[in-house]
């Protein structure tokens, strides 16, 4: 197993941290070990949610014993292999990018001194992970993205992201769910809805997905059907 | 006026990105629950501050928890902490607001609202929840359900634990404690912080001593448990509560614990809070003395 510290998160988590890096095979080990938690342990034991490199459980500690899980979680952990994986679905996202839906692109496109056609090619060349989903309901945190089209967060932030905004800042890129605010760049827009509470699985993405942009037209993205607003 | 209807959370989908949510005084949804026979996880309101106006059609045993409001059921005045049964017809105020931020409202046989992801509680920020997932609003109609019904309590052992401007919350170190300077960890324990007007479901923003770290500002997102005190670069803490987001970049200096939340969940900004460090076996013994409270005695 990878080296772990399992510590307490308070009196109802613990948290289990591996090295602080964002590593592809680290990320699929806590995807693996939180399948592994859920499957394991029924009522008492409440969630298991993945980060970058951790995985905090999540417990009733009037049912369970906490140093009890401590331990439970030690052995479990030193019994499931470093290359513990488990297949995640391969998502295929299309993207309108810039023009009016990617306000940013010529920042990033500065950024990385090239042109705007190279950002896109950039992008939508790599097969990015999803290392976890937070910050709201369907919000994919995806690495890592091409060190030439990096580009950090923008120094003051939008009030109000549009709905599938892709963005880039540093090395993640992601897919805005939801009008929150944002300081990430924007550099196309997709005609798909990361979350949707009407669909049966809501967030069309999950840890351990992988996804690759397409890069779509105009009349494509015209061409989709109409999407519930939220 | 915030008045949402809350039950004991929405576990199972964190991986999602899907908060808990939940009341921010579970030990007053609790109890009021208890008062009504109602099982822990039956759906009640919240109520903040201010509370709203209800009319009843039907006969309704209700209890009302929590902070100090002032009950009037059709202008007599009913008490707190206590089940009453309003005739059909009825209308319940919420008047003037003594001591806490917060009431619960719990009917018998629970707000039979619909069910989202297996709870009723309500997500303001994720618009998650019954009536779309907001606050409730003049018009609205919570019909009374069928949720199995336990024992009564007929009062809490201790009763409700209400903030006198202020309360002391018991933490338990970290877990990113080791990333702050050890002078930080004495000003966290040492200091009464505020908690500022910049404040809600999803957390309270503090003001008080800056707490420094001897690292670099950010975290690798993880997970946000409630009662997670994060630090940003700022230095300023944010305690997280109910409505929190499921996870964060910001380091975590220290955790409030589970029995010291629902008294953390009646501050309002302009409160005071003084942190003190516990050990994790004081922090479940206390858990297990608060939740004992809710057992119908013989």
């Amino acid at each position: 197993m990878p080296p772990i510290r399992i510590v307490a998160a308070g009196d109802a988590a613990l948290l289990v941290s591996l090295p602080q890096v964002i590593d592809a095979s680290l990320n699929a080990w806590c995807v693996a070990f939180a399948e592994a938690v859920a499957e394991r342990y029924g009522a008492g034991v409440r969630d298991a949610v993945v980060g970058y490199a951790s995985v905090t459980v999540y417990f009733d500690p009037v049912l369970v014993d906490p140093e009890w899980l401590e331990r439970e979680l030690q052995d479990l952990a030193a019994r499931l292999p470093a290359t513990a994986v488990r297949s995640g679905a391969v998502i295929d996202v299309p993207v309108l990018y810039g023009g009016e839906m990617g306000p940013d692109i010529a920042d990033v496109a500065a950024f990385g001194g090239c042109a705007v056609d190279d950002v896109v090619a950039w992008h939508a060349a790599v097969t990015y992970r999803v290392y976890l989903v937070g910050f709201v309901p369907g919000f994919a945190y995806l690495a890592t993205v091409d060190p030439r089209i990096a580009a950090p967060r923008r120094a003051t932030p939008r009030l109000a992201m549009p709905i599938g905004a892709v963005a880039i800042a540093g090395g993640q890129t992601g897919i805005y769910p939801d009008t929150t605010p944002g300081g990430w760049n924007i550099i196309g827009r997709t005609p798909l809805l990361p979350f949707d509470p009407e669909r049966e699985s809501p967030s069309l993405f999950k840890p351990g997905d992988q996804v690759r942009f397409q890069p779509i037209t105009e009349a494509e993205f015209a061409a989709f059907p109409a999407r519930g607003s939220r | 006026m915030l008045t949402t209807v809350q039950d004991l959370g929405r576990w199972g989908y964190q991986r999602v990105g899907i908060p808990v949510g939940g009341p921010m005084d579970v030990f007053a949804h609790r109890y009021a629950n208890a008062l009504v026979a109602n099982a822990e996880s039956a759906a009640a309101l919240e109520i903040t501050l201010m509370g709203p106006e209800l009319e009843a059609d039907q006969p309704t045993v209700c209890a009302v928890t929590g902070a100090r409001f002032q009950i009037t059921v059709n202008d007599v005045a009913v008490p707190l902490d206590m089940a009453f049964e309003i005739p059909a017809g009825s209308r319940l105020r919420f008047g003037a607001r003594g001591a806490g931020a917060r009431a619960a409202l719990a009917v018998r046989g629970g707000f039979g609202v619909p069910s989202l992801y297996g709870s009723r509680a309500t997500s303001l920020l994720s618009r998650i929840g019954p009536f779309g997932g907001r606050a409730l609003r003049a018009g609205d109609v919570l019909p009374v359900g069928d949720t199995p019904a336990r024992q009564a309590v007929a009062a809490a052992a201790a009763g409700m634990a209400l903030p006198p401007g202020g309360a002391r919350l018991r933490v338990i170190q970290g877990p990113h404690a080791d990333r702050f300077e050890p002078a930080s960890l004495d000003a966290l324990y040492g200091a009464r912080f505020v908690v500022t007007p910049q404040s809600n479901r999803m957390g309270y923003r503090l003001e008080g001593p800056r707490l420094r770290q001897a690292e670099a500002a950010d975290i690798l997102s993880d997970a946000t448990p409630i009662g997670s005190l994060q630090v940003p670069a700022s230095g300023q803490p944010i305690l997280l509560m109910a409505d929190r987001q499921t996870t964060g970049g910001y380091p975590k200096i220290a955790t409030v614990i589970s029995a010291d939340l629902s008294l953390a969940g009646q501050l309002a900004p302009g409160d005071w809070i003084e942190f003190t460090p516990v050990t994790r076996a004081e922090a479940v013994a206390a858990l297990k003395r608060q939740q004992a409270q809710l057992e119908p005695r013989p």
